[in-house]
């Protein structure tokens, strides 16, 4: 799986309005890679994420993913009455995922609140529901979009250990993020 | 392609339908009102109510499968599933459909399975109950259908519900028009046949506009 390329944006540009947000970026990540997108707020790091899942259309340019992959986007795609429980149950119904849940619920470290509708849970409790998604599956590229907001230190650690052990694997991870990071990348996309 | 997705689409729906109370019973009071109103606004003669109670019935019922829509689509939008729903294999149509119908059988059917109280009320005779409720089930998949079509459109507009109804209310025509036309043939006439055929039609054309809507909503 080492060296496969799991996706590659060749000349990706994004224009909103009238203006240009980004133009020419060449993004291109292998197995066992992780890879930075830095920028300023609005500088286009959600768009290029968007555009690398084939959410957005690239105004120019071309993506070619040639695997699955798992989306953290900035919403966490609970709703206010679902429990992170009934979450992570529908998905991995969706997706046709063997994982077991209470596994997953307690590497989150999710077992108490498992049952409480998302509306009373914390934003860091909804992140690690959200993040819960990622182990339900096994894909080869996750795309996520500032995954570490909200997380407490107990979580931001555990996140990296998840990168990290997914990137053993052969996986890879393409990350927006801003401030210091917790992880070791290979490369960084500055727009 | 499994079938797994497509029910827990069902699932989801239904459950988010029912969910932040009043699910089913908002359009039921709706309905309810609406019809309660009726003869305080005509007058209680039985005569005139027995002619215009069906037609009323149908207009009630097609404004409130107005009701919920707003809700089919807008919180995938703004919580983020509508992101994890794109980027599965299955079709999105397919998934958005299924999603307008679990709305449907949470809050239309109750209000089909109801009718016969209200037409009762608005002295429709006994005879043509069972009739009604037919065309009534008929016509209130094509609104909802069509209404989830609006909904799509208008989802990622903030406080939609209002754009919602002026989307849809146009594609409501063909229903209300056959459906109030059987309601006086009865089911042997050519009015109930037309009525299905404006409702498979809804069911073929729709999921497509549905999915064209969301696909643009999530770009």
């Amino acid at each position: 799986m080492q060296d496969t390329v799991l996706v590659k944006g060749h000349q990706l540009s994004a224009i909103r309005g009238e203006r240009i947000l980004y133009r020419g970026v060449d993004v291109e990540v292998r197995g066992g890679e992780a890879i930075l997108l830095r920028g300023s707020n609005g500088a286009g790091k959600t768009t290029l994420l968007r555009q690398l899942a084939g959410l957005s259309e690239p105004q120019f340019g071309s993506v070619v993913r040639t695997g699955d992959h798992h989306w953290i986007g900035h919403a966490n795609g609970l709703k206010a009455h679902e429990t992170p429980r009934a979450h992570l149950s529908h998905w991995a119904r969706v997706w046709g995922s063997a994982a077991r849940l209470d596994l997953v619920l307690e590497r989150m470290t999710m077992v108490r609140p498992a049952d409480v509708p998302s509306r009373m849970l914390s934003a860091g409790q909804k992140r690690r529901t959200a993040l819960g998604r990622l182990l339900l599956v096994e894909r080869p590229l996750w795309l996520l979009d500032e995954p570490f907001n909200a997380l407490d230190t107990g979580g931001q650690a555990l996140l990296s250990t998840m990168i990290n052990e997914h990137r053993e694997r052969g996986g890879a991870v393409i990350s927006a993020m801003h401030g210091d990071i917790p992880i070791e990348a290979s490369r960084e996309v500055t727009l | 392609m499994s079938a797994a997705p497509l029910w827990q689409a069902f699932r989801s729906a239904a459950a988010e339908a029912w969910a932040g109370g009043a699910g089913a019973l908002l359009p039921l009071g709706f309905f309810a009102g609406t019809c309660l109103l009726v003869p305080f606004s005509v007058g209680s003669k039985a005569a005139t109510l027995s002619a215009i109670g069906p037609g009323i019935l149908w207009l009630a019922l097609a404004l409130a499968s107005l009701v919920t829509l707003e809700r089919v689509f807008q919180a995938d939008v703004q919580d983020g599933a509508l992101d994890l729903w794109v980027q599965l294999d299955q079709s999105l149509s397919v998934i958005a459909a299924i999603k307008t119908l679990a709305h449907w059988c949470v809050s239309g059917l109750p209000l089909v399975l109801l009718t016969p109280i209200f037409a009762i009320m608005l002295q429709v005779p006994a005879d043509d109950l069972v009739p009604a409720m037919l065309a009534y089930a008929l016509g209130g998949v094509s609104f909802f259908m069509w209404g989830g079509v609006a909904a799509a459109l208008a989802a990622s507009v903030a406080r939609g519900g209002l754009l919602i109804a002026l989307l849809a209310l146009p594609f409501y025509l063909p229903a209300i028009i056959f459906g109030a036309l059987a309601l006086n043939e009865g089911l042997g006439g050519t009015a109930i046949l037309f009525l299905a055929a404006s409702t498979l039609f809804s069911l073929g054309v729709a999921p497509a506009a549905m999915g064209a809507a969301l696909r643009l909503a999530a770009d």
